[in-house]
């Protein structure tokens, strides 16, 4: 398949004008960016169909209602936007492994799937555990200098580091 | 109403943007973590300190109110922790996971359905947490300018010129 060459815009670029966004939510709307709450929120929708009496019982989830929210709203354009900008500039392909996974551990399309269904879940409970994910601990939290915002995006990189470094230990295969 | 259609089209500027950046693949995601590419700390860091001006002008003129999470060292340290062994693992975070999705990145898609069971997982949890891990270390909403006495502008010039300090290093390092 031949994809189309495309580099992008400057991180520095789309990054401030994703500072201004957020600016621009807050002012109009008073709306914080954030990401992992809405997982919570989606997963009390699923459980609400085999047994909605359940969770209408269980705290975590009277704490966050299974409904559809602005951040919820937000999520699904996350993914709407991405798709928009990634066809007009042609850089939209199927893939199902990351060229820097197929490096060290080859083409195996199972052990990627596993390692990141596995990578799911415990990123998702370390998320709701720390109370927000790089979007709102990452950046909305250390933006309005939140003590809570600096520690975890610090762990977020600790916890990362530990694993990268054991999973791409040796360099790459080729 | 408004609120959805508020929350939508926003989600669609900032997916159209991390798209743009680049910063929603797995090999950018984890070359930050491998110290070998540092594209998300540029985008991450440019957001933060452009958003940390702007929310506090507006917080300053009465335009704006902050939304401040608390800080329980238990959870953030420990959460903190198992959220970036996770990352690690997927190579997504929850927001870039659904911008990867729409690039065509089929792997965020096995991310995502391990998020939703790790929310499920933690509701499960939440009571027992809630009594234990939760009541740790409980600072609450506090931030640096109160920790440290000083005005936020201080904390707010010091950061950016920090931050580009950073950038120029990042820059002959050529990372």
């Amino acid at each position: 398949m031949i994809i189309k060459q495309d580099n992008g815009w400057s991180p520095y670029f789309a990054g401030a004008l994703s500072g201004l966004l957020l600016v621009f939510s807050v002012g109009v709307a008073g709306k914080y960016f954030g990401a992992s709450t809405t997982f919570v929120r989606t997963t009390g929708m699923v459980e609400k169909i085999f047994g909605a009496d359940r969770v209408a019982h269980m705290p975590y989830f009277i704490k966050e209602a299974p409904i559809i929210d602005w951040q919820w709203m937000f999520v699904i354009g996350i993914f709407i936007g991405s798709l928009i900008a990634a066809t007009l500039f042609g850089s939209f392909c199927w893939k199902s492994l990351p060229n820097t996974w197929i490096e060290h551990f080859g083409e195996n399309k199972t052990l990627r799937a596993v390692t990141a269904f596995l990578g799911g879940i415990i990123a998702m409970f370390g998320a709701r555990l720390a109370d927000g994910c790089p979007s709102g601990h990452g950046i909305s939290g250390s933006l309005q200098l939140a003590v809570s915002g600096f520690i975890a995006l610090i762990c977020f990189f600790i916890g990362g580091m530990i694993v990268v470094r054991i999973l791409y230990r040796g360099g790459d295969q080729s | 109403m408004t609120d959805l259609i508020g929350g939508l089209t926003t989600g669609i500027l900032f997916g159209f943007l991390l798209q743009r950046g680049q910063v929603i693949r797995y090999d950018k995601q984890i070359g930050a973590l491998r110290l070998q590419d540092m594209t998300i700390i540029k985008y991450m860091l440019s957001t933060i300190c452009v958003g940390m001006v702007g929310v506090y002008l507006l917080y300053d003129m009465n335009f704006a109110k902050l939304a401040i999470k608390p800080t329980i060292l238990g959870g953030v340290v420990i959460g903190g922790l198992l959220f970036g062994i996770g990352w690690g693992l997927l190579g997504y975070c929850p927001g870039t996971a659904l911008a990867a999705l729409g690039e065509g990145r089929l792997d965020a898609g096995w991310g995502i359905l391990g998020m939703l069971v790790g929310a499920g997982l933690y509701a499960e949890a939440y009571p027992m947490l809630k009594n234990s891990v939760l009541t740790w270390g409980d600072f609450g909403k506090i931030t640096l300018p109160q920790v440290l006495g000083i005005n936020h502008w201080i904390i707010i010039v010091f950061f950016i010129f920090s931050t580009f300090a950073l950038f120029r290093w990042l820059h002959t390092k050529k990372i």
